[in-house]
C-alpha cells in the first residue's frame, strides 16, 4: 500500500475534473461572448433571442461577431486537443501533435489550394482540408510502419513532412499572391475571419467526430498497449489505427479551415490533462475536449481585449501563456518525472 | 487442446518455423525452450494469430484457427508479449482491458467486468495496487499486473513469452508458482523460458525447438534422461536427490 495514498485517483477525481472542465468551458464561453471592444450585457443577449438577431446593434454584434467567433474558438480548441491526444495514442509518442507531424500543414496546403481555386468556405473547404490533413497523417504513419521506423523516428518523419508541406504552400503563395489565406495571421492562427459559412460545417464535423471518439476511448487505450498486446486482445489494429487517424485528420482539418495554423494546443492540452488526471486514461478524450475548448476561447478573448483597441492573433497569446504553463506542468506535475 | 500441425511461420521471407507440430493441453504447464532465435516467440505469436502462418493448421479446441475471428481466438488464448511497454494507466485500467475481447462496440466495462478484473487482480496479487499507475510498480509487480490482465481475459490458455526475464529470483519463483497454480486450476499454460532448470522443475511438459522444428516433446524427466539438453544447449543439467528440482552443472 506504499503508493496508494500518494497516487490515489478514484472516480470522484475524474468526475470532479469533468465538472470543473464544464464550468471552465461555460465561463470562458460567457467571457468570450460578453467581452470585446463593445461589451455586451446579458439583456442584449436575451434580446437577440427574443426579438431576433437584427433588432439592435448589440444583438447584431452578438449574433454575427461574438457568437461565431466564440463558437469557432471553442470547437477549434476541442478539435486540436482531441486530435493531439488521438495522434499521441496511435503513434505511441507523447511528442506528437497535429502541428508537429505535419497534419495541420497538410490541411493548410489544401486550404491554400482551395483559395487558389476560389473556394473560401462551406463544405468543399472542409472536405479539402480534411483530405490534406488525412493524406499527411497517413503518409507519416504508414511510411513509418513500412520502413519500420522507431517511435522517435516517426516524429522526425512528421517534422520533415511538416517542413515539406509548408514549403509547397509557401511556393503557391509566392507564385499566386492573391491567395491571401496564407497571410501572417493564418500562419499564427486567428479567428477574426470566421464566418457562418465556414463555421457550420466545421462545428458539425468536429462535434460528431468527438462524440464518436468518446465511445472509442477503450480502443485507443488498448492501442497504446502496443501492436502485439492489442492484437492478442482481439483488436484489428490496422483498421483501428486507420480509423483513429481518420478522426484525428477530420478534427485537425476542420480546425485549420477555421482558424489557420493554431499550434501548441494539440500538444499542451493532452499533456496537461494527463498530468492532472493521472493515469486514469478513461477520461482523456472528454477532458481534452473540454479544457482544449476553454483554453483556446480564453486565449482568443485575451487576444481581442488585452491590447484593445488592437487585436493580436490568438496564436501569439497561446504561445505566451502556453509555453511557460507547459514547462510548469512538465516540471511540477508528478515531481518532474518524465516518461514516454 | 491447441494443436499445431505442420505449421510454417516467420517474418516476410525469413522462415523461422518449418513443418512444426506440437500440442498444448489444458491443465498443464508446458515450457518451450530452445536457443536464441530458434522461433520460440514466433511459435506463440503464430498460435494467437498475431503472426500469420504460411502453411499448416492450428486447431484450438478442435476449431481451425483460420476460421476463427481475432476476437474468438482472444477469448480462447491470452498472450503476454516479451517486451511490454509501460503504458500510462492504472493497474485496474490495464486489467480491465483483459475484458476487451468479450465486449462489442461501444465498449463500456460493466460492474461484472470490474468484478472479474478485481478477482483477477486478487489472484495475481496486485489488488492493493489497483489504483496505482503501472510505472510506480516494480518489474515483478508489473508482470503480475499483466498476468492479472490475462486472467481477466478469462481464457482456457495463457501464452507467456519469457515471463521471468528481468525479474529477480524471488519474483521468478513466485511467478512460476503462480503459473503452476493456474495450470493446476485447469488452464493450459505455455511459457517460453530461458532458464532451463527452472523450466524443467516447474513444467509438466517440455517442448524443445531446434532447426525450425520441435526436437523433442516430453516430460522433464524424459528430457533429462535423454541427454538432449547437453547436445543442443551445451550445458549439463543435474537432478536433485529428492528428484524434484533440476540445476545447472557448471
Amino acid at each position: 500500500m506504499k503508493y496508494s495514498a500518494k497516487y490515489f485517483s478514484g472516480k470522484i477525481n475524474i468526475k470532479w475534473l469533468y465538472s470543473a472542465g464544464v464550468l471552465f468551458l461555460f465561463i470562458s464561453a460567457a467571457l468570450g461572448i460578453i467581452s470585446g471592444s463593445t461589451p455586451l450585457l446579458p439583456g442584449e443577449i436575451a434580446a437577440a433571442f427574443r426579438d431576433g438577431f437584427d433588432s439592435s446593434a448589440g444583438t447584431r454584434i452578438f449574433a454575427y461577431v461574438r457568437l461565431p467567433r466564440t463558437a469557432a474558438s471553442l470547437v477549434c480548441g476541442a478539435a486540436l486537443a482531441v486530435s493531439g491526444a488521438v495522434i499521441q495514442g496511435v503513434l505511441a509518442n507523447r511528442l506528437a501533435s497535429p502541428s508537429i507531424i505535419g497534419v495541420n500543414a497538410g490541411a493548410a496546403l489544401a486550404v491554400t489550394l482551395c483559395a487558389a481555386l476560389g473556394i473560401y468556405g462551406g463544405w468543399q473547404l472542409s472536405l479539402f482540408s480534411f483530405i490534406g490533413a488525412f493524406a499527411a497523417v497517413m503518409l507519416v504513419s504508414f511510411g513509418a510502419k513500412k520502413w519500420g521506423a522507431s517511435r522517435g523516428t516517426v516524429i522526425l518523419i512528421g517534422v520533415a513532412m511538416n517542413s515539406f508541406l509548408g514549403a509547397v504552400t509557401n511556393t503557391i503563395v509566392t507564385f499566386i499572391p492573391e491567395v491571401g489565406v496564407m497571410s501572417n495571421s493564418f500562419k499564427i492562427g486567428e479567428f477574426s475571419g470566421v464566418t457562418h459559412q465556414k463555421l457550420v460545417p466545421a462545428v458539425i464535423v468536429i462535434s460528431v467526430t468527438i462524440v464518436f471518439l468518446l465511445t472509442l476511448h477503450n480502443e485507443l487505450d488498448v492501442l497504446t498497449l502496443g501492436e502485439e498486446s492489442a492484437r492478442s486482445l482481439g483488436m484489428n489494429t490496422a483498421f483501428m489505427r486507420m480509423l483513429f487517424l481518420l478522426f484525428a485528420a477530420l478534427l485537425a482539418g476542420s480546425a485549420v479551415s477555421l482558424a489557420g495554423l493554431l499550434s501548441f494546443v494539440g500538444l499542451l492540452v493532452p499533456h496537461a490533462v494527463r498530468r492532472v488526471a493521472g493515469s486514469k486514461s478513461s477520461g482523456l478524450i472528454g477532458l481534452c475536449a473540454l479544457y482544449g475548448a476553454g483554453f483556446v476561447c480564453i486565449c482568443d478573448t485575451a487576444a481581442r481585449t488585452v491590447f484593445s483597441p488592437y487585436e493580436i492573433p490568438v496564436g501569439i497569446i497561446m504561445a505566451f501563456l502556453g509555453a511557460p504553463f507547459f514547462v510548469f506542468i512538465l516540471i511540477k506535475g508528478r515531481g518532474g518525472r518524465s516518461r514516454d | 487442446m491447441i494443436e499445431l500441425i505442420n505449421i510454417s511461420a516467420g517474418y516476410c521471407k525469413n522462415i523461422v518455423l518449418d513443418y512444426l507440430s506440437a500440442a498444448f493441453e489444458k491443465g498443464r504447464l508446458t515450457a518451450v525452450i530452445g536457443v536464441n532465435g530458434c522461433g520460440k516467440s514466433t511459435l506463440l505469436k503464430a498460435i494467437c494469430g498475431i503472426l500469420p502462418i504460411f502453411g499448416g493448421d492450428i486447431h484450438i479446441d478442435g476449431m481451425k484457427a483460420d476460421d476463427m475471428t481475432r476476437k474468438e481466438i482472444a477469448k480462447k488464448a491470452a498472450y503476454l508479449a516479451q517486451g511490454k511497454s509501460t503504458p500510462d494507466m492504472t493497474v485496474e485500467q490495464l486489467v480491465l482491458h483483459g475484458r476487451f475481447p468479450h465486449l462489442n462496440y461501444p465498449r463500456r466495462y460493466t460492474k461484472c467486468d470490474r468484478d472479474i478484473a478485481l478477482s483477477a487482480m486478487e489472484r495475481a496479487g496486485v489488488a492493493e495496487f489497483s489504483e496505482n499507475p503501472l510505472y510506480t510498480l516494480s518489474g515483478g509487480m508489473r508482470q503480475n499486473a499483466y498476468i492479472a490482465m490475462a486472467l481477466a481475459q478469462d481464457t482456457d490458455y495463457i501464452l507467456l513469452d519469457e515471463p521471468t526475464t528481468y525479474l529477480d529470483i524471488v519474483h521468478q519463483l513466485k511467478l512460476m508458482k503462480t503459473l503452476r497454480e493456474l495450470s493446476d486450476g485447469g488452464k493450459g499454460v505455455v511459457a517460453v523460458m530461458h532458464d532451463l532448470p527452472m523450466a524443467m522443475t516447474f513444467s509438466d511438459k517440455v517442448v524443445i525447438l531446434n532447426n525450425r522444428r520441435t526436437e523433442m516433446i516430453d516430460s522433464p524427466e524424459a528430457v533429462y534422461k535423454s541427454g538432449i539438453i547437453e547436445k543442443i544447449f551445451g550445458a549439463e543439467i543435474g537432478l536433485s536427490d529428492d528428484g524434484k528440482s533440476f540445476y545447472y552443472k557448471y
